[in-house]
């Protein structure tokens, strides 16, 4: 299997990755991007970015983790992951998965398995920005959702 | 051996790793969130709920009944928010 695993302050370009990942290949029938985006809000209020901690080599370990747990699971071709951090505005891109295979149902279920475990095991902590009238700018840290955790808990039981 | 705080762990702690040498009874994750709790205010903040606290060994999710015995690098952080 291709697998490319990437942290990176700068932006990525979705269709270049897709384009490394499936060049001169014809074993490859299915192919799913995800990207996540930042928002221009949270919990309903206008941002003025992200801020994006990590903890360089635990993040690259865990996501090589549960990229290889998926690699047991599925049948899969490739799978590639990018994930950016330091200081992302709103419409920029944070997050990339691919994963290709020869039939849909691997690629589809591996870049959702490993999109639940970005969110809730690799160590990254997002930190929202707001622009504020009187001190300028005002920092709070993003809090973890219970949605979250159970989008992730349904592999381990399924 | 090594401690690395993050995201507000490492804001309250006021610091972002440190080196500590934590006395020989101090066996689990648990018992070093403890006795790192009693070492000063900023410590209490970060440690006061410490169910929220998630830690890492060597670069490995662990739960608070591990080891510490032969760590080189133990890490606290909250909660992930990534993807």
């Amino acid at each position: 299997m291709t697998t490319t695993i990437r942290l990176q302050r700068e932006p990525f370009n979705a269709a270049d990755e897709v384009a490394a990942l499936t060049r001169g290949r014809t074993d490859i029938g299915a192919l799913v991007t995800f990207t996540g985006i930042c928002r221009a809000e949270e919990g309903g209020e206008p941002i003025a970015a992200l801020n994006l901690e990590h903890y360089p080599d635990m993040a690259e370990a865990e996501i090589a983790r549960h990229v290889g747990a998926a690699e047991a699971r599925w049948s899969l071709l490739g799978a590639t992951v990018i994930h950016r951090y330091g200081r992302i505005a709103p419409g920029e891109d944070i997050v990339l998965v691919v994963t290709a295979s020869s039939h849909r149902q691997a690629a589809f279920a591996a870049a959702e398995f490993l999109m639940d475990y970005l969110k809730t095991r690799a160590p990254f902590w997002k930190q929202v920005e707001k622009t504020s009238g009187k001190s300028g700018v005002e920092k709070s840290w993003v809090e973890a959702k219970t949605a979250d955790d159970t989008a992730a808990d349904r592999w381990a039981s399924s | 051996m090594k401690v690395r705080y993050f995201a507000w762990v490492r804001e309250r702690v006021g610091k972002a790793e440190e080196e500590i040498d934590p006395p020989p009874d101090i066996a689990t994750v648990g018992e070093l969130v403890a006795w790192l709790t009693r070492r000063g205010e900023g410590y209490a903040y970060a440690f006061e709920n410490p169910k929220v606290i998630r830690s890492a060994i060597d670069k490995m999710h662990v739960q608070a009944n591990a080891r510490i015995e032969g760590a080189r690098e133990i890490a606290f952080f909250p909660p992930m928010t990534g993807g």
